[in-house]
């Protein structure tokens, strides 16, 4: 991390940061009050990551770092220089079909307006990972720290089985 | 289509991260912040802005004083009615007076949303303050005014009547009087509002994104405000995080504001609430208090109501008197009223502005008349499901004419609905004739249970129109654009089943844009659960007529007759005989008689490659080139769709907490579309009427701060505060559309606070009578009653420790 760089606009000093997003690597300079998540939506335009509260309350922005839920407007980016960072768009397939929790998503109608929706779907692929297996009283309880105001939830704790559903037949397959 | 669980198109572009809401786009514009108000009412004395100049990457500050030609005036008063003489707007930037907590004062305009917040924290506002108004106590007793202009704080004063219910009440065998309230809470979409503006100084053009529910209004405000003519404006909602009503609302000063910069910086705009800002500027609803009196007879059958209730509205009054004036309308639910009387005073205070929120007035109404139905009940010792039953209208009263006039100016008619076939459903799926054993097996271990009811009419598809425009592309595609929004319905997905079936293509071959106004310029809006009925319907017309200009020039291609054409899966071809057919898209090239030949399909109708009638013209007359049609739907009068609600509780003899054991739905929108989407709507709705129950409140302080103005102090509900949700569906067509649809967006929500409440005091064996209701002021309540017993259940063993 360097400092040798200064914001053109605001004369704010910019910090070198590196970041592996979605197995892509990507050198940025920003600001050292610049959120993860800000970063990840305005500097790299990853912008299916979504801000819901901007106080580590709702979920929205959960991505994965090093592989565990994390809210990413509660980190600045210069604090996780050198990580990597899962996004809902990283939860896709290689051939960029939808990924298992993302097309549970669709087949369960898990989704409204999908401002949500990225922070469930990064929660709950890490989530499988660990619990391959759930009962439907343990799906309701890991999506438990996500806020949705759409859907009230019964359609995601249905996504949640089905999604391991389709991880267990896709890696079968 | 029409019917089917199909999955939903918008689905794969949201998952996969390319959903495009509005701080999605335009990442280069320059960002806007406010200053607002830390006072709920103040007189601004003085801005100074010298401490913020010199911040690096400051664009501009502006206040009031900087607002030109009609961007100094107030805000509009979207939606006037002849009681409401006392109505205020603000102005976008408070013009030297704020009146409520979050009254945008200043707007700054920077490089980044970092630097724009920085300077907001160095202008210096200098206040003072007023006293304020905060409760509808407060503002009742009127000895503080909101506007000093506004006698006793009152906006409008409203009375509708139908009948003597004085002397109708008066001529009971039994009255009863009641007392009843419900808190405030909020449509809190989990995406904020936000504008991005953009100016064309070349083309003297603004290009205007917002999350709204009604893009083609808001385009006519923008242009009227800025006074630029209405087709150099055009607005377009992206993707939208949700809305509930709140977005419905327009313009909102940001709307005017970003605009405004956008034109005179000559560079894009943007402006994205945050949280805070959420709760504190934008609009709550649901607070009212109602005072109810009514007399009934021996069966429990209604003689007269008599309904007063006090309207909190805010600070302001942009939206009108609607939320009141479905409280006193769908108040009546199912039931004949008997004589019905029913008053509203729409009252001031210095509070956020009261506007629509899902369901928009009648959870209350709702709440009252529930409560009226439980107390008749309890006080005659008749089943609360059979007091319901005596005072339904029949299936054989439709269209039934309540003598009121409805929050659309047109008459309050139900169109269609069965409500006796409704209850029985919700009765077998409840099991409520077998509650009482199961009460008994919960108490033998120790449990408190309850169950409760709901019953609710909801007016829905209000005009007055919406359109639709279709067009068959040369390559067979169907562009299909409506100018209402969506917010996360699904409406992609349901206007194209509806679109597929009508014209006969597959649904994959359907587009559906809505709330562009550059593709449709006239449009209302999405509120009142309407667009399944009015954009549905007119989109369904404007299928017929494509369809229908579709099989004339195919009839004349295929040398048939057009009553012997089909189309099926796009092929249009002559019943019953296989081997001639001509596709849609081949169609839509012989529609638009072509010079030039800038493809291989183009080339088939240009002017030598086939046989000419020399005597006739190439468009033939009284026909337009395109296989295109535009068609509207304007109804008569709402539709009216029902439903009710069962909920069981069990409540902690201890502690007090309250849980939700079951939550059963009959729901009656007419036709169904989609029923996984009508599904999803009600399971939202009833997520929402479960935090207005139990939860969900706006925590003012008597100086008029919002205490709880965070995700993490207003207690939105999670998966774990939600319960499973059982449905059944009863579909009684409306006779008004060609559709027999009804709507299904705010049904949900609205039984919540009156079932939960029935619930709870079935267990408890007290009236509820103030919703939503925490464990503790449960626990307080049983103090207050120590010796309860319910007489509806007639029930000696039933008592609180
Ligand atoms: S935006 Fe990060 S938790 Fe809400
Ligand atoms: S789908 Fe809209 S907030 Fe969850």
């Amino acid at each position: 991390m360097t400092t040798s760089h200064v914001d053109p606009a605001s004369g704010e000093a910019l910090h070198e940061v590196t970041l592996t997003v979605n197995g892509m690597p990507h050198r940025l300079r920003v600001p050292a009050r610049r959120l993860l998540s800000d970063a990840l939506r305005h500097d790299l335009r990853l912008t299916g990551t979504h801000v819901g509260c901007e106080h580590g309350v709702c979920g929205a922005c959960t991505v994965l770092l090093e592989g565990r839920p994390t809210r990413s407007c509660l980190m600045f980016a210069v604090s996780v220089d050198g990580a990597s960072v899962t996004t809902t768009e990283g939860c896709l397939e290689p051939d960029g079909g939808l990924g298992h929790v993302q097309q549970a998503f669709q087949d369960c109608h898990a989704l409204q307006c999908g401002f949500c929706t990225p922070g469930f779907i990064t929660t709950i692929t890490a989530y499988l990972e660990d619990n391959p297996d759930p009962t439907e009283d343990e799906a309701r309880e890991a999506i438990g720290g996500n806020l949705c105001r759409c859907t009230g939830y019964q359609n995601i704790v249905a996504a949640v089985l089905r999604a391991a559903d389709i991880r267990r037949e896709r890696a079968a397959s | 289509m029409f019917g089917q669980r199909i999955r939903r198109v918008e689905d794969p572009r949201l998952l996969s991260g390319r959903g495009r809401y509005l701080d999605d786009l335009g990442h280069d514009a320059l960002a806007v912040a406010f200053v607002r108000s830390p006072h709920a009412h103040a007189r601004i004395v003085d801005i100074d802005v010298s401490a913020a100049l010199a911040v690096d990457g400051l664009v501009a500050i502006y206040t009031y004083d900087d607002l030109d030609g009609r961007t100094s005036e107030p805000l509009p008063l979207l939606i006037p009615h002849p009681t409401l003489n006392q109505g205020r707007t603000p102005y976008p930037l408070a013009d030297g007076e704020v009146n409520h907590v979050g009254e945008a004062i200043a707007m700054v305009v920077a490089s980044d949303r970092y630097v724009a917040e920085d300077v907001v924290g160095l202008i210096q506002v200098e206040y003072e303050p007023l006293p304020p108004v905060v409760g509808l106590a407060a503002s009742r007793d009127g000895d503080a005014l909101v506007h000093a202009d506004v006698p006793g704080n009152v906006a409008a004063t409203m009375v509708q009547e139908v009948g003597d219910a004085a002397a109708a009440i008066a001529a009971a065998a039994h009255r009863a009087t009641l007392s009843l309230s419900i808190e405030r809470s909020a449509s809190m979409p989990m995406e904020g509002k936000g504008v991005l503006a953009r100016w064309d100084a070349d083309d003297e053009s603004l290009l205007v994104h917002t999350s709204t529910q009604s893009s083609t209004s808001v385009r006519q405000a923008i242009a009227a405000k800025l006074s630029i003519p209405v087709d150099r404006v055009e607005v377009v909602t992206p993707d939208i995080g949700g809305g509930f009503g709140v977005k419905i609302v327009h313009p909102w000063p940001e709307e005017i504001l970003v605009p405004w910069a956008a034109r005179r910086l000559g560079q894009p705009v943007k402006w994205v609430e945050d949280r805070r800002e959420h709760f504190i500027s934008s609009a709550h609803e649901r607070g009212q208090l109602h005072e109810v009196e009514v007399g009934y007879d021996d069966d429990g059958r209604l003689c007269g109501l008599s309904v007063r209730f006090w309207h909190d509205n805010g600070a302001y009054t942009p939206y009108g008197l609607i939320v009141p004036i479905i409280t006193s309308t769908q108040l009546l639910g199912p039931y004949k009223p008997g004589a019905y009387r029913v008053e509203f005073q729409s009252m001031y205070t210095n509070t956020v502005i009261v506007t629509p929120y899902r369901g928009a007035g009648r959870p209350q109404g709702c709440f009252v008349m529930e409560r009226v139905m439980d107390a008749i009940a309890a006080d005659l010792g008749i089943d609360r499901a059979v007091v319901r039953e005596r005072n339904f209208i029949q299936p054989a009263e439709m269209p039934y004419d309540h003598g009121l006039m409805f929050q659309d100016g047109r008459p309050l008619v139900y169109d269609s609905g069965d409500f006796p076939a409704s209850l029985a459903k919700l009765k077998a799926l409840v099991g409520w004739d077998e509650f009482d054993s199961f009460r008994a097996a919960a108490r033998a271990e120790g449990r408190r249970v309850g169950i409760g009811l709901g019953c609710y009419v909801e007016g829905t598809g209000v005009g007055p129109y919406e359109g639709g425009h279709l067009r068959v592309e040369t390559d067979g595609s169907v562009v299909v654009s409506t100018g209402l929004t969506s917010q996360g319905q699904g409406h992609q997905t349901m206007l194209a089943q509806i679109v597929a079936d009508e014209l006969g293509v597959e649904m994959e071959r359907v587009r559906v844009t809505t709330g562009d106004t550059r593709r449709f310029k006239y449009a209302v809006g999405t509120f009142a659960s309407r667009t399944a009925v009015m954009s549905g319907s007119a989109v369904a017309l404007t299928a017929r007529k494509v369809r229908a200009k579709a099989l004339k020039i195919a009839a004349n291609a295929l040398e048939a007759a057009v009553d012997d054409l089909e189309i099926v899966d796009g092929q249009i071809r002559v019943k019953g005989s296989p081997g001639s057919e001509i596709d849609l898209g081949s169609v839509a090239v012989l529609s638009n008689p072509l010079r030039y030949a800038f493809d291989a399909g183009a080339a088939r109708a240009t002017q030598f490659a086939g046989p000419v009638d020399p005597t006739a013209p190439p468009v033939p007359e009284g026909e337009q080139p395109g296989l295109e049609g535009t068609d509207y739907y304007s109804p008569v009068g709402s539709t009216f769709a029902n439903g009710m609600h069962a909920v069981v509780v069990e409540t902690d003899p201890e502690t007090a907490e309250i849980n939700i054991l079951r939550y059963c739905v009959v729901h009656d929108c007419g036709t169904v579309i989609n029923p996984m989407i009508v599904e999803g709507q009600i399971h939202g709705g009833v997520a929402q009427g479960v935090a207005g129950a139990l939860y969900e409140r706006m925590e003012y302080d008597d100086a008029g701060q919002l205490l709880n103005a965070s995700y993490m102090d207003f207690l939105m509900p999670y998966a774990s505060e939600v319960p499973h949700i059982e449905i059944d569906h009863l579909e009684t067509p409306s006779p008004l559309n060609p559709l027999g649809v009804k709507g299904a967006g705010e049904a949900g929500v609205i039984p919540g606070s009156a079932a939960i409440a029935s619930a709870i005091e079935d267990a408890e064996g007290f009236p509820i009578t103030a919703m939503p209701i925490s464990p503790s002021e449960l626990f307080a309540l049983r103090a207050q009653h120590p010796r309860a017993r319910h007489p509806s259940r007639k029930d000696p063993t039933l008592s609180t420790p």
